[in-house]
């Protein structure tokens, strides 16, 4: 009789976890080129649900580069390799449907679109996503409930749901706007890419505690960053650093605390 | 075959119901057509008199080379007058039932009876169904057809008839003087502010049948209207012309907010002359929105003809498969201290051309006038194209001008992003082109621009190959 002294909550994770295998996104022997040009070079990467993962590496080594293949940029030509979630093939997907099968992006730099308010645009995206999952769509009003508890968790004003989607926002403000989306659409797999490049230490502390609020159980997280200054915050599982298009180092966050004393150079030199 | 299933899956007011008319002129346009005409209506010798002078400009002035192609038009096989079956009604039960049963599909007397203080109902060439709210009446609003502001008010008529557009502006101002019939006449007076928008629909129904409707309002002192027009036909294989004339005239201190949603459907030229007299410290605004026809050749222009006027030209076109939308402003400073904006937005797809074509005129003396003039272009494939013709005339040195022009192009950056938040790629395009044209939206009332929302919505349908 156990049971009846756990708290709530308490049978509420577990019943989540029992109902909800963990999914997995598996990235297998990835090769992918940019205008003939090879970037990736046969990267191997799995991400648990639950777990969270730094990819770190130099500019121009092909971390963003993986982000846009695994989301399916068309510029993005996958050669060889393979991205599987719960064993079915990404990359025959259309983006959208990459949206509705959990994925989410976190762009570096987000586009602007002019005359589209942000609540508008995250309400009718909430909704693509919940039919495309046979969930009823919210109204208005419930949506703008969820919204503004969302936003309060980033310290965001109200106003900035009327606004237009980027336009007119600074980097700090268009990346707080990614990690709410992220909040508000509950992705399975949310690849954050150098979300903390361009914040100030205020921010990257709000945005970082949001991430942190936002990763649980449910819900895995790939954190790509060059100066491993998100790290500070949130304490990632896994570590990978990336060279040349191809992992060369996993470990633990131990990893990351290695490379912020020597720098990239060992493990090139190490390749 | 699959070519028209396009058009009609796209258009969803291309239905058409039998012709019933109790009068319906043989093809083609001569003099004797047009006295018969006149007659029929019993109009004033005056009225003929200007008819037959329209008739005559119209046969000596040559077609228009400078806009888009008017050639594929034949005058000779369009039917230039065409009498219902009934008579108006103000009673919609009173509406022979066709006529009817087409403009409920059309959602008017909904709306009437939601949002608007009147309403004017035009089928082919005569206005089958009238009615204004009992208060403005009262208050001595006139809300005629035009046929019957003629027969009521001929002195008020007569003062304004052709005077704000002479029937010898251009070739088709001339040919709708020589063939009106049906538009809307009204007269607000000094005051009076309506709050709800008067309404005029136009519905072509038959084949190769022309629409001339003529429309004068006047806004007297200190007064306010906004008038709303919507018009839409079947689809046919052959072409139908639809040539308007709109006079509008806003005495000292009054406001005209005149908003078109022109949704004809792809076989009908739209070939409209429409101007505005706004005196000092008056105020008229066009809201112009052009989705629909085959070739559309609009400039509503403002004359600022006294101090402290303000003109506001605010319009999108939407050009599709076929369709070229030729349309833009024109604003005459022609007093000190006048104010205009000019707001354009064009959209095209699927082969489709928009062009901007716009005049900004300040004359002499005419010092501190402000004026900005905006026009942006998106195109969404390569099939389509764009252009600006820009007419800036200016002889004041003492005056404020903005411009600014930009045509983009949907950058694959921006589908992505969409994209990747789960939205089709039809469904991205469309919220692009919405956002786009939300400043011109936002000047809508709300159920029109939910309509125009759901309108671009279904021009978006099928863009992606």
């Amino acid at each position: 009789m156990s049971i009846l002294h756990l708290k709530k909550d308490a049978i509420y994770v577990l019943y989540k976890v029992k109902i909800d295998m963990p999914s997995e996104i598996k990235v297998e022997n990835l090769h992918v080129s940019v205008e003939g040009k090879e970037i990736l070079k046969g990267v191997n990467l799995t991400i648990k649900q639950g777990e969270i993962h730094a990819l770190m590496g130099p500019n121009g080594s092909g971390k963003s580069t993986l982000s846009f293949t695994i989301m399916g940029h068309p510029k993005y030509v996958v050669t060889k390799g393979k991205v599987l979630l719960d064993g079915k093939n990404v990359l025959e997907m259309a983006v959208d449907e990459r949206a509705k099968k959990g994925l989410f992006l976190s762009f570096q730099y987000p586009s602007e679109i002019t005359g589209v308010t942000l609540s508008n645009f995250l309400r009718t995206a909430y909704n693509e996503i919940r039919s495309a999952n046979g969930k009823e769509k919210i109204g208005v009003m419930d949506f703008m409930k969820l919204l503004y508890e969302k936003m309060a968790l980033l310290k965001m004003d109200k106003e900035f749901a009327k606004r237009h989607l980027n336009v007119g926002f600074s980097g700090g403000e268009k990346k707080r706007t990614e990690i709410l989306q992220m909040a508000v659409l509950e992705p399975r797999f949310a690849i954050l890419d150098e979300t903390d490049s361009g914040l100030d230490v205020d921010a990257l502390r709000v945005v970082a505690a949001g991430v942190k609020k936002l990763s649980g159980p449910t819900v895995g997280v790939l954190i790509i960053t060059h100066y491993q200054r998100i790290l500070h915050y949130i304490k990632p599982d896994h570590v990978h650093v990336m060279v040349d298009g191809k992992i060369v180092k996993s470990g633990s966050s131990g990893l990351a605390e290695e490379i912020e004393k020597k720098g990239y150079d060992f493990m090139v030199k190490e390749k | 075959m699959s070519e028209a299933n396009d058009i009609v899956s796209e258009y969803k007011y291309g239905f058409n119901d039998p012709e019933k008319f109790s009068f319906k002129a043989d093809k083609g346009l001569n003099e004797a057509l047009i006295k018969q005409i006149s007659a029929l209506k019993n109009e004033p010798e005056w009225m003929l008199d200007v008819r037959i002078k329209g008739y005559r400009h119209f046969l000596e002035r040559p077609m228009p080379k400078w806009g888009a192609n008017l050639d594929t038009i034949d005058f000779d096989n369009i039917y230039y007058y065409g009498k219902p079956e009934g008579e108006q009604a103000t009673d919609w039960k009173d509406v022979p039932e066709g006529i009817r049963n087409t403009f409920d599909r059309l959602g008017i007397p909904e709306a009437e009876k939601k949002f608007l203080a009147g309403v004017g109902a035009q089928y082919e060439s005569e206005v089958v169904y009238h009615s204004l709210r009992s208060d403005l009446e009262k208050k001595g609003v006139v809300f005629l057809d035009m046929d019957g502001g003629l027969r009521e008010y001929p002195e008020l008529v007569k003062k304004y008839f052709c005077k704000i557009i002479p029937f010898s502006d251009n070739k088709f101002s001339a040919l709708n003087t020589a063939v009106w019939s049906g538009g809307s006449f009204i007269y607000v007076p000094p005051g009076v502010k309506i709050d709800m928008p008067l309404q005029a629909y136009f519905r072509i129904n038959a084949k190769n049948i022309g629409q001339f409707e003529r429309t004068l309002i006047i806004a007297d002192k200190g007064s306010y209207v906004h008038y709303i027009e919507g018009c839409t036909a079947p689809v046919y294989s052959t072409d139908s012309l639809h040539s308007a004339v709109v006079e509008l005239v806003a005495l000292e201190g009054a406001t005209i907010r005149y908003t078109t949603i022109q949704n004809w459907s792809s076989n009908v030229y739209n070939l409209v002359t429409k101007r505005a007299f706004a005196y000092a410290n008056s105020r008229v605004e066009w809201i112009d929105g052009n989705l629909g026809s085959k070739i559309t050749m609009k400039y509503p222009a403002i004359y600022l003809l006294g101090e402290k006027a303000h003109g506001e030209v605010i319009s999108v076109a939407f050009a599709g498969k076929g369709q070229h939308q030729d349309a833009g402003a024109k604003i005459i400073h022609a007093a000190p201290n006048t104010t205009s904006q000019i707001t354009s937005k064009s959209v095209s797809k699927d082969g489709g051309r928009t062009t901007y074509r716009g005049l900004l005129r300040i004359a002499k003396g005419c010092k501190n006038v402000k004026s900005n003039v905006s026009c942006d272009a998106l195109i969404l494939d390569d099939k389509s194209a764009s252009d600006t013709v820009p007419y800036m005339e200016i002889y004041e040195n003492q005056v404020s001008v903005g411009h600014e022009a930009s045509v983009g192009r949907v950058s694959e950056e921006q589908l992505f992003y969409l994209m990747s938040r789960g939205f089709s790629q039809e469904a991205a395009l469309g919220m692009i082109v919405r956002g786009f044209m939300d400043p011109f939206v936002r000047k809508l009332p709300m159920e029109y621009a939910i309509e125009l929302n759901r309108l671009i919505e279904l021009s978006m349908e099928g863009s992606v190959g």
